[in-house]
């Protein structure tokens, strides 16, 4: 049976993190009570009149550079018409046929390998109103317009995916990217990030692409990637059986792990695309993109190779630190404030990154300071609290946000690195286990290692157990 | 001369001054246009709306800061009455559509806000084509308007209600837009003045939209001066309107020298006839007249062609309703207006609403312009006006290479009577023959009155100039009007049998 190759494209909608709406001064911030975020410009009340934030432009340009992408001179905005509740003028303003960036390119590592996208169109666009169905009355629908004019970017890809690990790839490439530049804050399960795919298959020796197939309700990268699977197998199963693939909007049903058909071509929608006239054409000057090119932000690739190099991490380390650009961060904000490279990313790689994946949260919804963390490696690497004790402070510090030389005086860990005060207690211990004393005289090592652990338990981990052995030793030969 | 049972009959600037020296009251003229209403608006029907609470205490207001001597704008006190096409907060506003019933903005157009600033007084909202399609007021949901000169005839339109106001004296001053005549073909008709500034003169925020790239608000006087003083209450930078001009206004009254030696007129010979027929014999006389006028008083004039603007009406019949279509969608019954109460779903809801909410020339033109969006039609249609528009502007820049002002008549023929157009849209169409070009270039153009038929039908004249040359037009324009008598004469609207019954809507 003939090889089968599948090309698979996307479609971001990333909401930006512009203080206000796209074409009115109406707040974006999130959690505002329903219908208190409005003004008959976002309404889209008889009479208003939309005027462009300057602030979504930067936003999108950051990307469009970032992306590597030509910057249309001018770019156009269009109206997108089709009736729905949840769009107050029953057309969407966004652009078509002039978007702010084209023709760019993604690149990111799948499998140890780089892999290239391309961008086909990179444009801004207005987002609509959230409707709710309440369960309870059927008869209503209940609209919110806070969210009705919130800047959304869509970044189009070309089909240059061709399996669900590079869609994976490049969704991470997107999100990072978004992060870095710090133009959303792409949340997920608050819809910040939203996708559509398309799938096509074809024979892998033949070049030309199968008829394509548009999948739509894409919630999380877990929908995306079950859907991509699903499309992929059912699409390759149809043409082996000789079948015609249909070109059609498939909606993904996250219940069912399943996609089923929504519209097909003939029913395709006609949404009149024309130039909006009440915007003029953006025209974007050279001075103007040399600023946002100059205050670009670094990007997840080139932090990595700069890690490494600064601060002697190993290519991994630096990998796992700049996947999140809140945790490459805290880890450069630690150092600069003193704590050394190697033991600060080891925090952050281990024993943090386990404590968010048990809580499934990002670096970022962490409370954990630059401060707090470069005390605990300060307190460790002096010897000033014990191993245990300083993962009991880290535990606490990553959530609550407390500086860790409070905690540790809070909770008395820190470390009894006097002789006298530890020798007592290392008596007790000799007095107490006689057996493993004369064990260990006799030449069984391990008792040692007993008894250092008792007198751990008996100071409740404060001992310093390099001096707790040596003494250990001293006592237990001199006797 | 003051005496308050003539004072709706002066100019703005007439009553200004009175106003300004104490003789008269904002409250005393307010009254005498009020008693005018009372007197004519039953056979001519110029309001949907009067405002007579609101005016009142604007009236008292400005009477009460000038007794305090408190400083106050030169039109402040005088009454204007508004097109109901502007958003006024806390009064209805509904374009003459059944579909906007009920509407009350929560907020003001920028053209009221600069009324309210320079302390304007609010007649009432005055009748018009619903959504400003139409070119005689024959299309609002409310009836029609009738014309001052002859009440068998129509006012024009789409601002039919503002222009029979003013030539009746219902009013001192009033507004009107203009999407392809929408002020001065009703002007025209009605023996008053209109003018259409450059595009993005004045700002459009808060104008309900019919045709956004060609839509201008602009004022509908007795005489060229009151012109002036309202274009410069009116015109101005808007940041809330993308499209607003951002160049300061001038003090237009300053334009009015009476001096226009070596002034370079160009009459349009496209003006003159369309496919091969001429305007009507009385209109073309009374513009053959006016330019021998303009010639004694020193302008040099020529005639000109324009060959693309033989394209007008068709580009002009795809664009506007094309964006009509689209600025139109949002009447849906979802958020404000008119809901039908009989639907069964949100697609029957959308259907009834808009098939019940809207009138049929509003639903030719949505249909019109929602076919020529269409997919695959785009290109054939859209763009290709888009492109022909642009020809037509290059016409109008030759043309302004070696003339100040063009001019031309504003209306094939006078006042038509009322029903003789309705059942023919394209013989309507045909009545803006000579505005729309002007809209399509975005250029300034005024009409004032330059004549009357044998009738006693007024007649216009347009001029028109280059982008943000109103100052040359009401130069023009004002030394035209002070050579002669016609913004002398007035209507008398009275009609001999009463019974019939009054349409006007009360505030409230």
């Amino acid at each position: 049976m003939a090889e089968y190759a599948a090309n698979i494209g996307l479609e971001v909608h990333a909401e930006l993190s512009t203080k206000t709406k796209v074409f009115c001064g109406c707040l974006t911030a999130a959690g505002a009570p329903p219908n208190t975020q409005v003004c008959p410009v976002c309404l889209g009340f008889p009479g208003s009149l939309p005027v462009l934030n300057r602030a979504v432009v930067d936003y999108a340009l950051r990307v469009v550079l970032a992306f590597n992408c030509e910057v249309s001179r001018p770019s156009i905005f269009e109206r997108k018409g089709y009736y729905y509740p949840d769009l107050p003028k029953n057309f969407q303003i966004s652009q078509k046929r002039a978007p702010l960036g084209r023709s760019g390119y993604v690149e990111f590592p799948v499998d140890g390998e780089m892999h290239r996208v391309r961008i086909a169109d990179i444009h801004i666009e207005e987002d609509a109103a959230k409707l709710t169905h309440p369960e309870d009355d059927r008869a209503h629908s209940l609209v919110d317009f806070n969210r009705a004019g919130m800047p959304l970017l869509e970044i189009v890809s070309e089909p240059d995916m061709h399996s669900p690990s590079q869609v994976e790839g490049y969704m991470n490439a997107i999100r990072s990217a978004l992060l870095y530049l710090g133009v959303s804050e792409a949340r997920m399960e608050q819809g910040q990030l939203r996708f559509e795919a398309s799938v096509s298959v074809r024979p892998a020796d033949r070049a030309e692409l199968g008829i394509r197939v548009e999948i739509k309700n894409l919630n999380s990268f877990r929908a995306v990637l079950g859907a991509v699977k699903y499309e992929i197998a059912r699409q390759t199963k149809a043409v082996q059986a000789g079948e015609t693939i249909l070109q059609e909007t498939r909606l993904w049903d996250d219940l069912h792990e399943v996609t089923a058909p929504m519209r097909t071509k003939e029913t395709a929608m006609d949404y009149r695309y024309f130039p909006e006239p009440d915007l003029m054409p953006l025209v974007v000057d050279d001075e103007w993109i040399a600023r946002v090119r100059a205050e670009l932000p670094e990007l997840a690739g080139r932090r990595r190779e700069r890690l490494v190099r600064e601060y002697a991490l190993s290519d991994y380390d630096a990998g796992i630190l700049t996947a999140e650009k809140a945790l490459a961060d805290l880890f450069e904000a630690a150092v600069s404030r003193g704590a050394p490279a190697k033991p600060a990313a080891n925090w952050l790689t281990g024993r943090f990154l386990y404590l968010l994946n048990e809580r499934n949260l990002t670096a970022a919804d962490a409370a954990l300071s630059p401060e707090a963390l470069a005390e605990v490696v300060e307190l460790v690497e002096s010897n000033t609290i014990s191993g245990p004790a300083a993962r009991q402070v880290f535990d606490r510090i990553a959530f609550s946000g407390e500086s860790a030389k409070k905690v540790v005086a809070e909770l008395g860990l820190t470390q009894i690195s006097d002789q006298d005060e530890l020798g007592t207690t290392i008596d007790e211990v000799i007095a107490e286990h006689g057996d493993a004393a004369e064990n260990y005289r006799k030449g069984k090592e391990s008792a040692l290692k007993f008894l250092v652990g008792q007198v751990m338990r008996k100071t409740r981990g404060r001992a310093n157990p390099k001096l707790a052995t040596e003494l250990l030793e001293k006592k237990l030969k001199a006797d | 001369m003051s005496t308050s049972s003539s004072l709706h009959e002066l100019t703005a600037a007439e009553l200004a001054d009175l106003l300004a020296r104490k003789e008269v009251s904002a409250r005393e003229a307010l009254d005498a246009v009020y008693a005018r209403v009372e007197e004519v608006e039953e056979d001519l029907h110029s309001f949907v709306l009067l405002t007579r609470e609101t005016a009142e205490r604007q009236a008292a207001e400005v009477d009460e800061a000038r007794a305090k001597g408190e400083p106050l704008p030169p039109l402040a006190g005088v009454p204007i009455a508004l097109k109901d096409i502007y958003c006024t907060k806390g009064i209805p506003t509904t374009c003459c559509s059944r579909i906007l019933e009920g509407f009350v903005p929560p907020y003001d157009a920028d053209v009221i806000e600069r009324c309210r600033a320079h302390r304007l007084v609010f007649v009432g909202k005055t009748n018009m084509d619903e959504f400003a399609m139409g070119s005689s007021t024959e299309n609002s949901a409310f009836g029609p308007t009738r014309n001052p000169w002859d009440l068998d005839r129509v006012p024009g339109g789409s601002s039919g209600g503002s222009a029979a106001a003013v030539a009746a004296s219902e009013t001192v001053l009033a507004m009107g837009t203009d999407t392809g005549g929408s002020i001065r073909q009703p002007a025209s008709l009605c023996g008053v003045v209109g003018l259409k500034p450059t595009y993005g003169r004045v700002s459009r925020y808060g104008v309900i939209a019919y045709a956004s790239s060609l839509d201008q608000v602009g004022p509908i006087t007795k005489d060229v001066r009151d012109c002036a003083l309202l274009l410069g209450a009116l015109a101005g930078h808007d940041p809330r309107d993308s499209t607003s001009l951002p160049d300061p206004p001038p003090n237009y009254t300053r334009a009015l020298t009476g001096e226009i030696k070596g002034l370079r007129v160009g009459l349009v010979k496209e003006f003159m006839e369309y496919q091969g027929v001429g305007v009507a014999p009385e209109v073309a006389e009374a513009v053959k007249a006016a330019i021998a006028r303009f010639e004694e008083l020193g302008a040099v004039c020529r005639e000109v062609s324009l060959p693309h603007l033989n394209y007008s009406i068709p580009v002009y019949y795809i664009l506007a309703p094309a964006e009509a279509s689209s600025n139109l969608a949002r009447y849906d019954g979802v958020q404000y207006g008119y809901r039908s109460a009989d639907a069964d779903g949100i697609i029957e809801m959308y259907r009834n609403t808009r098939n019940e909410g809207f009138g049929a020339e509003v639903k030719r033109r949505i249909m019109l312009g929602t076919y020529t969006l269409s997919a695959g039609y785009y290109d054939a249609y859209y763009l290709k006006a888009a492109q022909v528009r642009t020809l037509i502007r290059r016409d109008f820049d030759a043309a302004f290479e070696d003339c100040d002002v063009l001019v031309g008549p504003v209306s094939p023929t006078v006042a038509f009577r009322l029903g003789e157009k309705a059942d023919d849209p394209v013989q309507m169409y045909l009545s803006d023959v000579c505005t729309i070009p002007v809209n399509l270039g975005g250029l300034p153009g005024m009409s004032i009155p330059c004549g009357f038929s044998p009738d006693g039908l007024p007649i216009g004249l347009q001029l028109v100039g280059p982008p943000l040359a109103e100052e040359t037009l009401l130069r023009a324009a004002h030394a035209f009007e002070q050579s002669g008598q016609f913004h002398r004469r007035r209507a008398v609207p009275v009609r001999q049998r009463k019974g019939r019954r009054s349409a006007v809507v009360r505030e409230g």
